[in-house]
């Protein structure tokens, strides 16, 4: 059936059964394939985007679940202030290594800014432990949230 | 910058060639390659032609394409192979484009192998000389055709930042010398720069492939969109080598966008729409496996064979002094450790797309073996090599998964039944359960004292040979080169040694290469073992080592610079400890300490990581130590959690609940130190994975005298307080 949502400020249309997760929507059906598939069961984080603004877990939130709600992915993050941000200290601190988890640690690491504008250590721990990197950026992704945070120039 | 697409090797020859009469030009050369064995395809047609290897394309608007012989998978290939290339060509870095080379063993076989392979940690050891020829070659010709058009003295011209000039001032960019320069013949034994007029390598200069991977645009295997593309998803028999016996498809075709459903003997596959359909569709089919005649294989029964097969000698590997001698006298200590099977798990699942079509076959897909993956496609498909396009991506993590071919295959083997394009995604649980698995080893070491010293040591490895499979030329005499790789390259002065190799194969699993490969067995025995010897001998764990590296000045270098940087013999808390792990591994001298705290319940809390690093020159220092600290979280990772168990036949483990991963929570400060060197280039992407496990099972026997012998930890077995 159509379904019409808001995705990174654009309407998007397509015709999808209501219980198919969005990961695969965006992915599958509107090309938006930097948006990650992991795990599938909302254990690793690579399918992290934004919904209303909040981080969930795309791989097991339901088109039908989204409702009317603003769809933001990594493809639209750099349009957000905190999201340029996050992008722009990724870089200068490279972090990245293989990258296919980043866009799921962009997306939370800019909800984490976006809620809590001066994280500590803790508030970093609680927010991004949902997010497996298996190249293990950690360090570089703790360091570049508090260069986010105070914009500092490379 | 985005990363452009190679084409296969004929369709990449003509364009070469075009290129170059079009007006560009490109360098052809030999490579001293060094093949273990025979190519695994047959030559293709530029065979006694032009033959080349070619690396470096500049066409007249000054464009600089540099194609890659090695993937990049995470560990900085695409920005430190482009460094040497453009160092010695005196090019301008931030303009320089890259590209993924296409299948070709001739081309783009990697110089040690022999064969297009991105593995061992050998990316920059390998092409350090062969890409600083390819570049300074193209330099001078640049340089001769300059000066033959000004008609002056070559030695009065300069290069930099992509331009030739002479000392009256001229100037002509590299895109305006193209063409004529590629009628320059390339010198003979060119000159290379001297380290000390380097003006790129050894500087942290900004990778080439993160920029797209901040914003969604980069694009991995499993991300390959094409026009009419479908999606599918495959279940394998649960048991290793088990076959379908009857599918019942009918709740299955029922689902909306279940287009096909494929049975094949081993496999079965349901085609869609999109990948949920897909999804939803396997979930939804009843299948019996014929289950086969490893239905009752356990892990229990792997190691009971493990075990027993350990006790018999194995092939020699190496041999110094009197082993015999060595371990009549002096206080002996003969000890164990044992190694469990590791999945993968790299964060892109296994995939590959393949439109099959009755004459040729193109394939999608991020490997860490292009010729392997185009010659196994041929195969699977029927037709020749020549006929198969592979198109290679950057990879979500390859750690030795993408060394095989195996997905590829099962993909193809399914677009017989697909018409158009199909896109073949592993869900994790496939991932984890038919991965091709780190194996099991046992490692048995039996040493003597005396003086506080090593006088003999007999160190005997058994496990799977990977080599005798993958690359046959590696496991020779019963030794497998990979699986003793760091015992016979052991660190300590030791006057009486023997190291041996005994192949035991287990039962069902299959055996493949996994981040750190044979030395990561090896230095988690070695390292454990010295610090019983240490305690053993009533010595700190690092002045012990000390005293037997007088004449190895490498490592010494390595470990007072790290005792000194981690605070070693600095006073503790209670259950805190350090441990230290010393390496040879890759060519690199690494010395690494972990501090960590151990509760009464055999929980571990990571407190700080220190490692010093001495890897002669580092082409990217900030690559160096971004590769040790990524490398220690992969090793911890495995340390604290990884273990594949198998039961009925069964791997147990399914996806990220019960096949854990460190998490930024548990992570703790992580200091690298790089050493600065002027000797070639070593080994760095596995070396990190390599050094964790010894350094922290060595913290923990520091902070609680509980000395483990297994991997992963057991939390237990510490909780349990029982010491040696």
């Amino acid at each position: 059936m159509a379904t019409t949502l808001t995705i990174n400020g654009e309407r998007k249309s397509f015709d999808a059964p209501s219980d198919m997760p969005l990961l695969w929507v965006l992915r599958d059906l509107l090309g938006m394939t930097g948006t990650k598939y992991g795990c599938g069961i909302a254990q690793c984080g690579a399918c992290t985007v934004h919904v209303d603004g909040k981080p969930v877990r795309s791989c097991m939130l339901t088109v039908g679940a989204v409702r009317d709600r603003p769809v933001t992915t990594i493809e639209g993050i750099g349009a957000t202030p905190n999201g340029a941000k996050v992008q722009k200290a990724w870089l200068d601190l490279e972090v990245i290594q293989c990258g296919y988890c980043q866009s799921g640690q962009i997306m939370s690491a800019t909800a984490l800014l976006n809620t809590i504008p001066n994280p500590d250590d803790a508030d970093i721990d609680a927010a991004m432990a949902g997010n497996i990197c298996r190249c293990g950026t950690y360090v570089r992704i703790r360091a570049a949230i508090k260069q986010a945070v105070f914009g500092r120039q490379s | 910058m985005t990363v452009v697409q190679g084409k296969s090797a004929s369709i990449a020859r003509r364009s070469l060639l075009s290129a170059g009469l079009a007006g560009g030009f490109v360098l052809a050369f030999h490579l001293p390659v060094r093949a273990f064995n025979e190519p695994v395809q047959p030559p293709d047609e530029t065979a006694g032609k032009l033959a080349p290897n070619a690396f470096i394309r500049i066409d007249q608007s000054g464009k600089i394409t540099l194609v890659m012989p090695q993937v990049e998978m995470g560990q900085g290939v695409y920005t430190s192979l482009p460094m040497i290339l453009a160092e010695e060509l005196d090019a301008d870095f931030s303009q320089v484009t890259l590209e993924h080379a296409p299948p070709s063993d001739k081309l783009y076989g990697n110089p040690v192998f022999g064969v297009q392979a991105t593995g061992n940690s050998n990316s920059v050891r390998a092409w350090w000389k062969p890409l600083r020829v390819a570049g300074a070659s193209v330099r001078a010709m640049l340089l001769q055709a300059a000066a033959r058009q000004w008609q002056v003295d070559p030695a009065s011209c300069v290069t930099s930042n992509s331009e030739v000039m002479h000392q009256s001032g001229r100037r002509l960019s590299y895109g305006a010398l193209a063409l004529a320069a590629s009628s320059e013949v390339p010198p003979k034994d060119v000159p290379l720069k001297d380290p000390k007029d380097f003006v790129l390598i050894g500087k942290p200069l900004k990778r080439l492939d993160t920029p797209d991977k901040v914003n969604g645009k980069v694009v991995y295997g499993i991300d390959a969109m094409l026009p009419g593309l479908k999606f599918a998803t495959l279940r394998k028999c649960p048991v290793f080598d088990g076959k379908v016996a009857r599918v019942d498809d009918s709740a299955a075709r029922k689902i909306s966008g279940v287009r096909t459903i494929v049975v094949l003997d081993d496999l079965v596959a349901v085609v869609g729409d999109h990948t949920w359909a897909a999804m939803k569709g396997l979930d939804a089919l009843v299948i019996d496996w014929d289950e086969g005649p490893n239905a009752g294989v356990s892990s229990a029964e792997i190691w009971r064979d493990l075990r027993a097969a350990s006790e018999s000698d194995g092939a020699v590997a190496k041999s110094v002094g009197d082993i015999k001698k060595g371990l009549a006298s002096g206080d002996r200590l003969e000890l164990a450790y044992e190694l469990p099977f590791l999945a993968h798990a790299t964060m892109e699942p296994v995939n590959a797309t393949v439109h099959l079509k009755s004459d040729s076959c193109e394939i999608w897909t991020g490997t860490q073996v292009m010729t392997r993956v185009q010659s196994e496609a041929a195969k699977a498909a029927g037709l020749p090599i020549e006929k198969v396009i592979v198109n290679n991506h950057l990879l979500g993590g390859g750690f030795g998964r993408k060394l095989e071919a195996d997905m590829v295959v099962a993909a193809v083997r399914i677009a017989k039944h697909v018409d158009g394009p199909v896109k073949v995604i592993w869900t994790r649980e496939e991932d984890i359960r038919h991965d091709i698995y780190r194996p099991v080893y046992r490692d048995t070491i039996a040493a003597t004292l005396s003086g506080g010293k090593i006088v003999g040591w007999k160190y005997r490895v058994s496990g799977s040979s990977v080599m005798a499979r993958w690359f046959p030329a590696g496991f020779a005499k019963g030794v497998d080169i990979d699986g003793v790789d760091s015992a016979i390259d052991i660190p300590y002065e030791i006057p009486n040694l023997q190291v041996e190799f005994l192949r035991a194969e287990p039962r069902a699993v299959p055996t493949g290469f996994w981040r750190g490969v044979g030395p990561n067995n090896n230095v988690f025995a070695i390292e454990s073992f010295m610090d019983e010897l240490a305690r053993k001998a009533g010595k700190d764990p690092i002045d012990f080592r000390r005293s037997m590296l007088a004449s190895r000045p490498r490592f010494l270098g390595a470990l007072n610079l790290v005792a000194e940087k981690s605070n070693w013999g600095e006073p503790l808390p209670a259950r805190v400890g350090r441990g230290v792990c010393l390496q040879p591994s890759f060519a690199s001298f690494i010395a690494t300490v972990v501090e960590a705290e151990v509760d009464e319940f055999g929980e571990i809390n990571l407190r700080r990581i220190t490692s010093a690093v001495d890897t002669g020159i580092a082409v990217n220092p900030d690559t160096v130590a971004a590769q040790l600290q990524g490398g220690l979280i992969f090793g911890l990772t495995a340390a604290l959690y990884g273990e594949i168990t198998i039961e009925k036949g069964r791997v147990q483990q399914s996806n990220f609940n019960d096949y854990r991963m460190l998490r930024i929570d548990q992570t703790p400060r992580i200091d690298v130190h790089v050493i600065k060197s002027g000797e070639t280039p070593g080994g760095i992407g596995e070396t990190g994975a390599t050094a964790g496990p010894p350094a922290l099972r060595n913290a923990i026997y520091a902070a609680t005298g509980i000395p483990l012998r297994r991997l992963p930890i057991d939390r237990a077995l510490i909780a349990e307080g029982r010491k040696a």
